[in-house]
Formats: C-alpha cells, structure tokens, sequence
C-alpha cells in the first residue's frame, strides 16, 4: 500500500487523502497514517510544484548545469564535498555521477551574472574542487517526466460513444 | 424512380438514444462520463514506431490477414495471456474488433440461424447478425446475477435453430466479467448443444483483481470458439482501428475471404505499431490498467455513497449504478441530469431494454473530473431523492 499511495501521489500531490482512500479502498486514517509515517522516514521529502518560469512575469530565472571534478576525502568519500555543495540555497540539485566528472550540480539564480559570481566566489575556491565546467540551460523542454513546453491538453475525444 | 434501399437495412433501427447524442452533441461545456475509449494517449514508444514505418515508405498493402510478423506477435502474446495456443494461420488482422465481428458472424451464419446475444451488451452485435441474414436472439441479463450470463438462461434460450452465442465479456456496459468457473458451465452446454461462441474479449487486458479467462481456453471450446480482440482498449489505440480474431482454420479463411474482397487489409501502419505494441507493451498495459482500477475503485465508492447502488464491476472500464429509486427511467435520468447538471452519461437502454432502470458511467477519465462530475450527479441525486 505504501508503494501504492508513493505512486498515486509522485504524479499528483494534490490528491487529498479522502480521495486517496477511496481510490486504493482504504479509509482516509489509514492513508494520514502511512502518508506521515512516510514523511517521518523521509521516504517523502517535500511537496513541491512544477512551474514553467520562462512563462511568469517579472521573474527571471537562470539555470545551469555545473559539472564539477573533486577530489575524494579520505574517510568521507565525495558526501562530505556535496554536503558543502548543497548546502547553498542557489544549489537545487546535485547528483554524483559516473562519467567525466564526479559532481553534477544544478544552480538556480536570477541571471548569468550570479550564476557566474556563485561558481567564481563559492564553488571554484573550494579545496576539494579540481575543475568546473557550467552548462546555461537554454530551454527546459520536460521536467519530473512533465513536458513544459506546448499547449495544456484538451480532451479531443467525443462526448459520448458507445 | 424505384426505391434505392435494401429493406433489410432501413429496417435496421438506429440507436434508441439518437435524441439524446444529439443534445449531447450540442452542450459545448457539458462533462461527460459518457465516452466508450480510453482517455490515454497511445503510449509514445508505440506511436513512435507508427512514425517510422512511414518514414521507411512502408506504406503499402499487407497480405490480406495481416503482417507475418503481427500475426506471429499475437500468437505469442494469445498464449502469454489468455492461455490459448494459436498457429499464425488461425489468425486475421482486422480493422478494430468490430470488423472480426462482422465477418465472423458473416463467414458461419446461413439465413435463419439464430444467434444468442446476452444483453446489455455493445450495440453492434444486433445489426451485425440482421446483416449476415441471420436471427438475433436475446438473453437478458439480470442484475442480480451481477449482469453475467448463467447455464439457465442459455439453455432457456437455445432452440434447434440456434447456432452462434456470442459471449461480451468483461463487458461494455456492465463491467461484469466471467469466472472460469461460470465459463466452464456455458461451454458445457456450447459443447451439448454443438453451438460456436464468438467471444469478444476487446476488455480482456482490464481486469481487476483476477485475471481474464477466454472461453476458447477451456477443454473442447477452441475449435467451437472465434476470439476477438484487439489493440483499441489494451494499448489506448483506437483510433489505429486495429484488431484481429483467432479461431478454427477453417473459420478463419472463410473470414479471410470476406475480409480480402471488402477490405484489403487492415492499415499498414497501425500493423507496424501494433507489433511494437505486443512485443514492447506489457508495462503501459499495466500502468493503465493500475490507474483505471484506481478510478474504478473511486467511482462505486462515491455512487454507492451517493444512494446510487452498483455491484463491483472488475472488468473493462464502466460502472452500472442502478437509478431505479428516483422513480425515473434511465433517458429521462440522463436527460435531466444533462439538462441540470451538464453531465453527460449513457442511459443502459442504449444496449438493450434491460439496461432499464441503470446508466453506464465511464471511468475513462483523470480522478480530477471524476471528481467534479460525481459532485455533480451527487447535487442531482439529492435533488431528486424522494421527489
């Protein structure tokens, strides 16, 4: 059930618990109770909203995809670098990966300028960094498995057939 | 001049509820819960292969039964999920499952042979056997029976003409579905009789909690049996038009035959996406399959919470409340109810008189509109209680 629910609710936040309940035939306690035991072991760890900021006024935004090489910390492996990453709330994502570099971090800001300036005065001076290379993000096409490009679907079906 | 029409087909009775679709038609903001497909799009991967089939130029005829590779394809998956062991050469592709119904009753009635039709049922099956010169017979089910159709009810209907019974499950409107145990009890008697069933398992793929059984999976059934399916329900295709039937042999050429002369073949592109659908396809069926069993489950709640009672219906993707306490027939109900509330349903008369007294209620649709259509009928149910 608790897979159940973790799926019904990574595609639509906003389904309430009554209707949870109807929809997986369990009563509405028994989905608050499994939702906050999620919440409590951080299986859930928020409840953000997809929003396609190239489309909202007075708000500008630059993403950039920054791919860093560090060295590893004896002992601490790369979770002690990331750490000191993420902690940054310009700092949206950050994955360690396989490949041509360890750290890929997603950084957020209002323009290049800051996005440049975080990557000069915060990320570069850091001891364990070894390299950087940032990626603007020109256009964001899908996100969390949503499109955020093109027009909101229309249902094109008949009204009625049988 | 003389009169340009067949007498066969003019006294073919269009669809009792006509009127209805026509006021349906002409509410531009009504919701609807009325519609018969599923709201999903073909998955991508599948659309995508469609895409490059036309992009290769394979844009022309297939032998008339279908690509060698689909037909291959679906005996495969006949046998991965229906238990039932085909030959591609018992196989037709055809254009949706309404075409393998046409020509299957078609290839085996003669004039005068009677042909059993459990009703309610999809509303094609009825002129399909006037067409083929053959005799509609009709079982009506009952909704105590949860609308499924028992050894009784055949054996009352069977007369030395009857030949065909054509067995609709899970079924559109009803979403009832056959046990293997209910099975075993009809074939019994298919097999005492010496009758053929023509079994439409267009729903076969949405089935909720258990499994689906074809009846030409049971002992003795598969040389008395044709079975229809298709990719319309299971893979959200339908506008692929696409579908097939298995069946005996001999059967199927005849089939073949009628299919050569009035069709060619089924779309050459739709064939290449469905291959790609039945070797690539599992998963979505699935995901589908979980998201219209949480509807479902969402839907008989709120109706039978609303006063509107409903069996649990496990097959395919309609519920059948019973509206019998408004003290309203199911027309005028859906009338109304359109008229008020700007919902649209479809009264169970539409397949057949004893849909008297239900309406079909489509789950083909995201919980978001589910939700603000039963809110509605929920207003309408209030209203009209006890008037």
């Amino acid at each position: 059930m608790r897979e159940k629910i973790l799926k019904a609710i990574n595609k639509n936040s906003k389904l309430s618990t009554e209707d949870l309940g109807k929809m997986l035939g369990i009563s509405e306690e028994e989905v608050k109770a499994i939702i906050k035991e999620l919440e409590d072991e951080k299986v859930i760890c928020g409840y953000p909203t997809l929003i396609n900021w190239e489309k909202v006024e007075n708000e500008e935004k630059v993403s950039a995809i920054i791919e860093v090489k560090v060295a590893p910390q004896r002992g601490q492996g790369f979770d002690r670098i990331a750490e000191r990453i993420y902690k940054f709330d310009e700092v949206s994502d950050v994955y360690l990966v396989s490949g041509s570099h360890d750290l890929t971090v997603i950084l957020e800001g209002k323009s290049m300028r800051e996005v440049a300036n975080f990557v000069a005065e915060k990320l570069s001076p850091l001891d364990a960094v070894l390299s950087i290379s940032t990626n603007f993000i020109l256009k964001k096409y899908k996100e969390h498995g949503l499109p955020l490009v093109g027009e909101a679907k229309k249902d094109e079906r008949m009204l009625v057939t049988l | 001049m003389r009169n340009p029409l067949s007498k066969k087909v003019v006294e073919i009775k269009p669809s009792g509820i006509r009127k209805f679709f026509d006021i349906v038609s002409e509410m531009k903001d009504a919701i609807s819960l009325g519609v018969g497909e599923p709201d999903f799009d073909t998955p991508w991967h599948i659309r995508e292969e469609g895409i490059y089939s036309l992009e290769r130029g394979r844009t022309f005829y297939t032998s008339n039964a279908g690509l060698a590779e689909l037909k291959e394809e679906i005996t495969k998956y006949l046998k991965r999920r229906c238990h039932l062991e085909y030959q591609p050469s018992e196989v037709i592709v055809t254009i949706g499952g309404s075409e393998a119904i046409d020509i299957g009753l078609r290839a085996m009635l003669d004039p005068g042979d009677e042909v059993l039709i459990p009703q309610p049922s999809y509303v094609s099956y009825l002129p399909c056997v006037t067409l083929a010169d053959g005799v509609p017979v009709i079982i009506e089910l009952k909704a105590e029976n949860e609308f499924r159709l028992t050894k009784q009810e055949l054996l009352d209907a069977i007369t030395d003409k009857t030949k065909v019974l054509i067995m609709p499950f899970p079924n559109n409107p009803t979403g009832s579905i056959m046990t293997k145990e209910d099975l075993e009890e009809i074939a019994e008697v298919v097999i005492e009789k010496d009758l053929f069933v023509i079994s439409d398992e267009i729903y076969s793929e949405l089935t909720y909690g258990q499994d689906h059984v074809s009846i030409a999976s049971l002992p003795g059934m598969k040389e008395r049996a044709i079975v229809i399916n298709g990719f319309s329900k299971s893979y959200a295709m339908t506008g692929w038009r696409l579908g097939y039937a298995a069946g005996p042999k001999e059967i199927i050429t005849q089939m073949i035959k009628i299919h050569q002369f009035a069709i060619m073949c089924a779309p050459t592109t739709s064939q290449y996406a469905a291959v790609e659908a039945l070797r690539n396809g599992d998963d979505d069926v699935a995901t589908m399959r979980e998201a219209y069993d949480q509807r479902r489950r969402y839907l008989v709640t709120r109706l039978n919470e609303m006063g509107l009672p409903c069996f649990e219906p496990l097959g395919a993707f309609y519920v059948f409340p019973c509206i019998k306490d408004l003290g309203m027939t199911s027309d005028e109900f859906a009338t109304t109810l359109l008229q008020e509330e700007k919902v649209a349903v479809v009264p169970g008369t539409a397949f057949g008189d004893c849909g008297e007294g239900f309406l079909r209620i489509s789950y083909a649709y995201s919980i978001e509109n589910l939700k603000v259509a039963l809110d509605r009928i929920e207003n309408f149910v209030k209203r009209h209680k006890g008037e």
